[in-house]
């Protein structure tokens, strides 16, 4: 059986969707409460990271792939910039909060400050997407001694169909 | 208006970074494309701001509030050098780089290290200028380890340990400076220091500060992971490490914490001659001896750091203690002016070194030989380099090397021009070592079959060479108005900055 | 002085990463450095007593600036947190790849360069 035991599994089944919420959570309202981009990330990571532990890693490649993951990856980043140089078109400044400017919200509301949540989100996209693929890629690779004695590093998948 | 195009001199390389990473993944061609299209945009909009100055306030927050961008002489003397020696690095790595596999990995890190350094040279925020130094940083680490070798890991790990003890010491100097100032702004701090205000604890932090930059610049006792590290590397990168990113990380930034932000005294001042003067001679005493080309390259790094540190040293020093300020600013113009001629030949020579060992698969001198009627270009733009370096004449290092040798006479330090031209006599031996070596001589039997590298790494090395012959007319009194004038002036005007920089947002 | 024990804290930090051969314990010695630098930070915007600093509805601005701790080593911290992160990361990925190479993580062992 891969993965761990049934409690486990059952456990996991039960919380991961409660973990991804708080994520999420976390980053939405990153602006009025702590949190923010980079804990949501982390928070998600964590979700995709216990269903790694708890039903094996094919199972969590199968939502989400390395591929996938640095596509994530890099257009959380993009989504960053494009954003900040938004801000140079609506705004004259780089990095400027040109939504709030023209969308002033009432204090300690949802939406209230703009650009912010957006950079938050584009955060939480390369924080999640980039904890998760590096705990995969490290976690993934195994070093097997060759037949002539040189030691190669594959991933653990590849030897298991050898 | 022109202060509107500056974001890009940042945008533009981490937006295209990860949009190479994103869509150039199935092909290498378009990943050389768009790395080329990067550093060709960048040199262009650098040239574009060369007589622009100003601060650029990030997001509309004013300092110290929030961060703010300063342009001014030296930054953007030394962001035309980094774009320069980037477009070469680029044009050179399209055919180079055809050795390993990943390309879109390989321009994704390097414009993330163009990225960073750009950062580094235009932030006026202390944090902010950690932050970039870590991301020029950890791309350097990455792709020094590029060719995932016994070699390349060692010395990329080398090079990691001891430059994250030098990160973290940086980190130390902005906390004390934090403590004691309550501002992470350098224009704000400087102000405080303006007023004569003297604290231990900031003698403190300029001594993290120093400690820091100086193992990011492999100053001499610091040095032990250069030598490693830069051969290890792709020649592109060797070339890009050694031209620029040392500069950019180390020296620009020891400057302008130095002379900007904490302001100088007699004891930074002396701290720095000494550092350049045994940067120098040690570095130049190791270089000799070796039969490896790059890594006889990369110790004359070292010892053409020792230099610049020398000549911006000695003008603090005679600054500090009340010399004659046209001797100063002929010391540091001096230096500054090393600083951007080191970065052209050095970089050349390393695409050279780059371009032998793409044809003949060797670095090790004593395996070559008669090279010269079989890589004309190479040759010639080898032996413009070589003489460039050692100072001889016509050459852009010689014009850098007279204005140190008589700033330093002009001041009494009859000593300091005396070694000066000493190590200069010992480079040029080192060189014409290589020059014998690696062109003169028998064709080695095994190496009959070779042929001339293609021609755009031929075209990268022509266009620093060009430079090469050509930047001694940068001292003209016209053209020197451009760059070193205000690069200069920007240093001298200590911690006047601060009050140039607060007005002018 | 609670400061002190940062610098104690860096100075095992060095001592780890320059006399231990195994890289990984090499690696952690690096992280405790950082973190040594990380809780300097914090302790410097630290404030006896203070509150957190994070504003809220129906409260009195001038008491809070008068309790709160500086909240800007605090994004600093996680701003240097997230770098030592990446740094962490590619050291324990070069860890690994030389272990694949050499077949020890013994920094005697791993010597081909000289000079």
């Amino acid at each position: 059986m891969k993965g761990m035991t049934l409690i486990v599994k059952t456990v996991t089944r039960w919380v991961k969707v409660f973990i991804f919420l708080y994520g999420i959570y976390l980053t939405i309202t990153g602006h009025l409460t702590p949190g923010g981009g980079f804990a949501g990330g982390v928070v998600i990571a964590c979700s995709y990271i216990l269903l790694t532990l708890a039903y094996g890693r094919e199972f969590a490649l199968k939502n989400l792939s390395l591929g996938k993951a640095s596509v994530f990856d890099s257009s959380g980043v993009l989504l960053f910039l494009i954003v900040a140089l938004l801000g140079i078109g609506f705004g004259g400044i780089f990095f400027a909060n040109f939504l709030q400017a023209r969308y002033p919200g009432e204090e300690f509301a949802l939406f209230s400050s703009g650009t912010i949540p957006i950079y938050n989100i584009a955060i939480l996209l390369k924080v999640g997407a980039s904890l998760f693929n590096v705990f995969v890629i490290l976690s993934i690779l195994r070093i097997v001694v060759e037949k002539d004695g040189s030691k190669k590093m594959v991933a653990e998948g590849d030897r298991e169909e050898e | 208006m022109n202060m509107a195009l500056l974001p890009s001199m940042v945008a533009i390389p981490l937006g295209i970074a990860f949009f190479t990473y994103l869509l150039a993944r199935k092909s290498s061609i378009l990943a050389d494309i768009l790395g080329n299209l990067a550093t060709f945009s960048i040199l262009v909009i650098s040239i574009l701001l060369i007589k622009t100055r100003g601060v650029y306030v990030i997001g509309g927050w004013n300092p110290p509030i929030g961060i703010n961008w300063v342009l001014d002489g030296l930054s953007n003397l030394v962001l035309v050098v980094v774009a320069l020696i980037s477009f070469a690095a680029t044009i050179f790595s399209t055919r180079y780089m055809e050795q390993y596999t990943a390309r879109y990995k390989y321009y994704s890190l390097f414009l993330l290290m163009v990225g960073g350094m750009n950062g580094v040279i235009l932030t006026g925020d202390l944090f902010n200028l950690f932050v970039f130094l870590e991301v020029a940083s950890v791309a350097s680490y990455a792709l020094v380890a590029f060719g995932c070798n016994h070699e390349e890991l060692e010395a990329s790990f080398k090079y990691l340990v001891l430059s994250s003890i030098g990160s973290t010491l940086v980190l130390f100097g902005v906390a004390f400076v934090y403590g004691a100032t309550g501002y992470l702004n350098m224009a704000s701090i400087g102000g405080i220091m303006a007023t004569g205000n003297q604290n231990t604890i900031l003698t403190v932090a300029a001594v993290l500060f120093i400690v820091g930059f100086c193992i990011k610049a492999a100053l001499v006792p610091f040095h032990p992971w250069l030598p490693d590290a830069h051969p290890s590397a792709p020649a592109p990168i060797s070339a890009m490490l050694s031209g620029v990113l040392i500069k950019a990380l180390g020296v620009y930034a020891l400057f302008r914490i130095l002379f900007n932000v904490i302001g100088l005294n007699q004891l930074y001042g002396t701290l720095l001659i000494v550092l350049g003067l045994l940067s120098m001679t040690v570095g130049v005493f190791l270089a000799v001896g070796q039969w490896d080309f790059k890594r006889l390259l990369a110790y004359h790094s070292i010892s053409q750091m020792g230099y610049v540190i020398l000549g911006v040293g000695l003008g603090g020093y005679i600054l500090a203690t009340g010399g004659s300020s046209s001797v100063a600013a002929l010391a540091i113009l001096g230096g500054i002016f090393h600083l951007a001629n080191h970065a052209v030949f050095k970089s050349l020579l390393f695409l050279s070194s780059g371009s032998i060992e793409y044809s003949t698969g060797t670095r090790q001198l004593k395996e070559m030989g008669g090279l010269i009627s079989i890589m004309p270009v190479t040759r010639t733009t080898c032996s413009i380099a070589s003489l460039s370096i050692a100072g001889v004449p016509p050459f852009n290092g010689f014009w850098s090397k007279l204005l140190i040798v008589i700033a330093a006479i002009q001041a009494g330090f009859h000593a300091v021009a005396g070694i000066t031209i000493l190590v200069s006599f010992i480079t040029l031996i080192s060189f014409l070592k290589v020059l014998r070596y690696a062109f003169l001589g028998e064709l080695p039997e095994k190496l009959k079959n070779i042929k001339e590298s293609p021609a755009l790494m031929g075209v990268a090395q022509a266009i620093l060479a060009l430079f090469c012959i050509g930047m001694g007319l940068l001292l003209l009194p016209g053209p020197r108005e451009f760059l070193l004038e205000p690069a200069v002036n920007a240093l001298i005007q200590g911690v006047e900055y601060a009050r140039i920089v607060l007005s002018g947002s | 002085m609670i400061y002190t024990l940062c610098f104690v804290l860096f100075l095992i930090g060095l001592y780890c990463a320059i006399t231990k051969k195994n890289i990984v314990k090499i690696v952690i010695g690096l992280t405790l450095m950082e973190y040594s630098a990380n809780l300097f930070l914090i302790l410097l915007g630290y404030r006896k007593g203070g509150v957190a600093p994070i504003v809220s509805e129906n409260m009195n601005i001038t008491e809070f600036l008068a309790t709160s701790v500086d909240p800007l080593p605090q994004a600093l911290v996680l701003t240097s947190i997230v770098i030592g992160l990446g740094v962490t990361t590619l050291a324990i990925a070069i860890c690994i790849r030389l272990y694949e190479k050499y077949g020890t993580f013994d920094i005697t062992e791993i010597r081909r360069l000289k000079g």
